[in-house]
């Protein structure tokens, strides 16, 4: 056993107990919930400070054959990190929602189900074996179908759960695939032994590559890039708290985190990187383009979440796993933050729509100033936590050698302008101009505090980069230094680094800040002209087409849902017209010979009489002729 | 006798006897009736769990079948035929599942009495069907297997055809027929394996003992066609679908949980055990029937109009993961059929279980009809959402095992064939979440349609709540269904390819 096993289990238990609490016991759930969350969190801070190596430790679940499966953890200081992000994010968000939910006669299940979402996703960081991580990766995902639906009074909900569910359970078809494959191959599904095989080649190459690519399709999915985005910008139906929980900070950086961990196989097989910075560069500007013409404030920002997840995925394609994390991190401080405080406007206003906002920076000033640290950190204004590790990415893509590095660095730089413009126009619309709806009062102060303690981290969290810990903490350990930790728990070697620096003072700094300035003048020049109007509507024919997001759901309704729903409605006629029709078919014919010799045989006196004397010369005859051939 | 034996047999007789004695009573004694019936079931429980017997974790290979207690007296010696019972780690988990299943059925019916006849006699046949499966479970002699197989069928027909809904008695008769079909291919082919072994008890004839290659093939093809008729294995399922709808609520929750898997643990125990080389021969065949059953079923799922019937073809892709597993022939297939048989017994009985109690409450079954179960009742929206979520495999519920080491199996045959089948598989996995989110959509989703209260009797709470607990339990510890099973299904294996 190990502390680090209780790190899921502590919430898990805490969800246990709160699903079993009464509806009406409103704060005996709450306690519940957030005592959870709090305990997951000291004790991640806790394990943290106390951590000198990295370590593994693992007990037998099940054997099947020669194939074991360990609940095992495997902690590092990178692992850790992330529990600590995921921890602090899910208590803001419990204590957010205690408020946020008052008048909701269903906050005991919901509460509970934030709860079993952060033991699934503190599995995923601690786990140290792959089956184990599946777990963990699977159960946030139900999750996440669980509290997207939780609005009983929007009708799109149930749809935009199912829809969230399974398109990131078609990637997790690859996912699952994926982690057979080098189980199989490895001989064991433990992540320690896995890398060591892959490092030290005992895998074919063929089969890394191929698990690699299907592993890919797991993270995309899980990580809402291109193509199977498409479920993140409707999860908005959910409540803003599971917005900020589930859909921003934690759960979809679970896909680029699991890259981090997995990242030999991704550098040994052929041509992962390559793949993983096309699909970054893609879903970065494609994410940030359909952001500028979206009029729902959760909405622009869902969108943000996917084009800043492609930056961490774009940073991996170019071997700055460091850096990934790092924006990781910052990411989930000011997605929280830019979530909940948007919960906030919305709470005050009652809508989603930005139209219906504006000028609420007098009526709602802590949430206005909290909001503009968030999207100044998201556009990367210096000192705030986004300006380090957006910049850590950028350096790292130009300094790259070859074409994907170069794409990954035009794109991102690219969508450096186009955020700067969308956050611009998020921040004037709401905030400024004219107040079409009131201007706006503060929550209460169980739903202000969260934002405000969130504001700090995403302010100043990118000066822990000048902190000499803090590359090696987020750098990955070589996995040859790993293989002795199974050695009956001896302390793993210190890890070997990588070189990886995230901090760069020098003139390169200039080039995203001029970026940043041209997309926030643009914005503002545009908006200048007529406060309360959309600055939306200088992108002219665009605008359409980036609202409906490039149209890809109509692509994928037309290339997947209803070619699958026609198939199945063929299959079902198939199999009970023609498999079932044979068999009834066969009992009917069966049946309808019998009614036919019992009518031959319900024949009147003489012709049955007639029959038997015949029967009996056909005998008679029979027998002559056997007994003269005898 | 020792305690083991004396256990073995209390396990068939006590249900026996309270079939008997509950058919006997005297009219009036109603509730009475069904009172001892359910109290014998209880006992055959408690024995069924008393069998357990710790060296299955860690007994050597030394004997393919290597029970932990066995009875072995002659019956009919000229028909080979001995009452020859025993127990393993492949067959414990499935008597015990068995015996609390129908303790629960019975249960239940102490309050909730299907339209159609009386709740006595209905515990009286499930009681009479439960010593036919267990006895199919224990029975280690071929001949009596058989005779134990039979035995399950015409009480069955009972159940569906007196308690069952409109088209009661086709649904019956189709059961009965089509398994009876499957039972006469069973019978020459344990004759075919008799005759050519002289013997027929398992213990000596697993791994083939004396019997030629052909005589394996020809046997191996007639005995799965049985047992694929039972399990059911695509294209010959088209039985269970009407059975399982038209069944009451407690048969269904009988076929489905435990009477399917006589076919599986038949194939797994008799078809690999006794005659590995026809199986090594077929399981291409068996395999790829058992991906096109997973494809088909959860394709039939998606394009379903009927709650019951919904369920009821579920279970034909979920026997198609656990057929995939046997297939493969490998230990990590034997075991992932186990783990699989044993969660789909637990989360399509629950299953079925709250189907009967939503379709009791709202008088329809039809997707279209019913709708937003959650406004009114919540719990009850709750546990479907539960019984869903762990019949589509989320990992960490019971049926994830199963269907994921069914494809790992598959996969680690290697070659294009079981790659092949291990992908199209998982492909399955995801069409499963999307008829089973779809089914919650209609049902416990969007507006209310019908009023369905929320308030549970005693008898359902008590009857579901082991079930519920048991998918829990199962996935976050699958080693309590697995860890016995472990040498016995690596002797298995170990007799295809030695």
């Amino acid at each position: 056993m190990s502390a680090a096993m209780l790190l899921p289990a502590v919430p898990f238990a805490a969800a246990l107990a709160g699903l079993l609490v009464p509806l009406p016991r409103r704060r005996l759930a709450a306690g519940l919930a957030v005592a959870g969350a709090a305990a997951a969190l000291l004790l991640a801070v806790a394990l943290l400070v106390g951590l000198d190596q990295p370590y593994g430790r693992y007990v037998e679940l099940v054997r099947f054959a020669d194939l074991a499966v360990t609940f095992g953890v495997r902690v590092d200081h990178a692992a850790l990190l992330v529990a600590v992000a995921v921890g602090a994010v899910a208590l803001a968000v419990q204590v957010y929602s205690v408020d946020y939910l008052r008048g909701d006669d269903r906050y005991a299940p919901y509460a509970a189900q934030v709860s079993l979402f952060t033991a699934a996703m503190l599995l995923v960081v601690v786990a140290g074996d792959l089956i184990v991580l599946l777990v963990g990766w699977e159960v946030m995902g139900i999750c996440s179908y669980l509290l997207i639906a939780h609005d009983r009074r929007l009708p799109e909900a149930p749809g935009a759960a199912v829809k969230a569910f399974l398109v990131t359970r078609v990637g997790d078809v690859g996912f699952w695939l994926g982690i057979i494959l080098l189980g199989v191959h490895a001989g064991s599904f433990r992540i320690a032994e896995v890398l060591s095989a892959v490092v030290a080649g005992q895998l074919p190459a063929g089969v890394v590559t191929a698990a690699g690519l299907l592993l890919l399709a797991g993270v995309a999915g899980k990580s809402a890039q291109f193509p199977l985005h498409t479920w993140l910008p409707d999860a908005m139906a959910g409540p803003t708290p599971i917005s900020a929980l589930i859909h921003a900070a934690t759960m979809v950086a679970a896909g680029m985190y699991v890259v981090f961990r997995l990242y030999p196989v991704f550098s040994t097989g052929t041509g992962l990187l390559a793949v993983l910075g096309v699909v970054a560069a893609v879903t970065m500007l494609l994410g940030a383009l359909a952001a500028t013409a979206a009029d729902d404030i959760k909405r622009v920002l869902a969108w943000s979440t996917v084009s800043q997840l492609a930056y961490m995925a774009g940073a991996l394609a170019v071997g700055a796993t460091a850096a990934a994390l790092f924006h990781l991190l910052t990411h989930a401080a000011f997605k929280a933050l830019l979530f909940l405080a948007a919960g906030s406007v919305i709470h005050a206003v009652g809508s989603n729509l930005m139209s219906a906002m504006g000028g609420l920076r007098r009526g709602m000033p802590v949430t206005f100033w909290s909001m503009t640290i968030g999207l100044g950190a998201l556009v990367g204004l210096p000192p705030l936590a986004g300006f380090w590790s957006k910049d850590a990415i950028l350096q790292a893509a130009s300094g790259g050698a070859g074409t994907v590095a170069a794409l990954v660095f035009a794109a991102g730089l690219a969508t450096v302008v186009v955020t700067a413009w969308y956050a611009t126009r998020l921040w004037l619309r709401t905030f400024f101009g004219p107040a079409a709806s009131g201007t706006g009062h503060e929550p209460p102060p169980l739903m202000a505090w969260p934002v405000v303690v969130l504001a700090v981290p995403s302010a100043l969290l990118g000066f822990a980069a000048f902190a000499d810990t803090w590359v090696p903490w987020l750098s990955t350990a070589d996995p040859a230094a790993w293989s002795g930790e199974y050695a009956a728990g001896a302390p793993a070697p210190e890890p070997v680094l990588a070189e990886q620096e995230l901090v760069h003072l020098g003139g390169f700094l200039v080039v995203p800040l001029v970026a940043v300035a041209a997309g926030v003048a643009l914005a503002w020049l545009a908006w200048r002209r007529d406060p309360s109007a959309d600055p939306a509507r200088y992108l002219g024919p665009a605008r359409a087409v980036f609202a409906r997001g490039f149209h890809l759901d109509d692509v994928q309704d037309a290339l997947v849902v209803r070619p699958v729903r026609a198939l199945a409605r063929a299959v079902r006629a198939g199999d009970e017209g023609l498999v079932d029709g044979a068999v009834e078919g066969t009992g009917r014919g069966t049946g309808s010979l019998g009614g036919l010799l019992a009518r031959a045989h319900r024949a009147g006196l003489p012709r049955a009489a007639t029959a038997v004397l015949a029967g009996a010369v056909l005998l008679g005859l029979a027998a002559v002729a056997v007994g003269g051939a005898g | 006798m020792s305690a083991g034996q004396v256990l073995l047999l209390a396990t068939l007789a006590l249900p026996a006897a309270g079939a008997l004695l509950v058919a006997l009573l005297p009219r009036r004694v109603e509730r009475g009736g069904r009172i001892a019936g359910t109290v014998a079931a209880g006992l055959a429980f408690a024995t069924s769990v008393a069998l357990y017997d710790g060296r299955g974790w860690v007994v050597g290979i030394d004997a393919p079948v290597q029970p932990w207690h066995r009875i072995q007296v002659d019956w009919v010696p000229w028909l080979h035929l001995q009452f020859h019972l025993g127990v393993d780690g492949i067959s414990y988990p499935l008597v015990v599942l068995t015996t609390l299943l129908t303790l629960l059925c019975c249960l239940y019916t102490l309050r909730h009495v299907p339209e159609g006849g009386r709740g006595r006699t209905l515990v009286a046949l499930l009681l009479a069907v439960e010593v036919g499966i267990v006895g199919t479970f224990l029975a280690l002699d071929l001949v009596l297997f058989f005779v134990f197989f039979e035995v399950v069928l015409l009480p069955m027909y009972a159940v569906i055809a007196g308690w069952g809904g409109q088209r009661r008695r086709h649904a019956a008769r189709k059961f009965v027929l089509y398994t009876l079909l499957g039972s006469v291919l069973l019978l020459v082919g344990v004759f075919v394996v008799v005759a050519g072994a002289g013997t027929a008890d398992i213990t000596a004839l697993t791994g083939g003992g004396p019997l030629s290659r052909t005589t394996q093939l020809v046997a191996f093809t007639l005995l799965a066609l049985a047992f694929a008729v039972k399990a059911p294995l695509w294209p010959l399922h088209t039985w269970l679908p009407d059975a399982h709808t038209e069944a009451p609520t407690v048969g269904s929750v009988i076929l489905a949980g435990v009477l399917l898997k006589m076919g599986t643990y038949g194939l797994i125990r008799i078809g690999v055990g006794v005659t590995p080389q026809g199986a090594a021969w077929a399981a291409p065949v068996v395999g790829v029937l058992a991906v096109a059953a997973i494809i088909v079923g959860a394709l039939v799922c998606l394009a379903q109009t009927e709650l019951k019937r919904l369920i009821a073809y579920s279970s034909v892709g979920h026997m198609g993961f656990v057929l995939l597993g046997i297939a493969t022939l490998s230990a990590v297939g034997i075991q992932a059929a186990l783990i699989g048989n044993i969660a789909h017994g637990v989360i399509t009985g629950l299953l079925f279980f709250l189907a009967g109690a939503i379709k009791d409450r709202a008088h329809t079954g039809e997707l279209a009809r019913l709708g937003g179960l959650r406004e009114h009742a919540p719990v009850l929206a709750g546990l479907l959402g539960f019984g869903a979520i762990a019949s589509l495999g989320l990992p960490g519920l019971a049926g994830f095992w199963g269907e994921m080491f069914a494809v790992v199996a598959a996969v680690q045959r290697s070659g294009a064939l079981w790659v092949t089948l291990g992908v199209v598989a998982a492909t399955g996995a995801a069409l499963t979440a999307a008829y089973f989110l779809r089914m919650l959509r209609r049902v416990s989703h969007g507006p209310a349609a019908v009023a369905v209260t929320d308030r549970l009797t005693r008898p359902e709470l008590v009857a579901w709540s082991p079930l519920a607990l048991l998918a829990l339990v199962i996935g976050v510890l699958p080693v309590l269904v697995l860890g016995m099973a472990y040498d016995p299904a690596s002797a298995l294996a170990g007799v295809v390819s030695p």
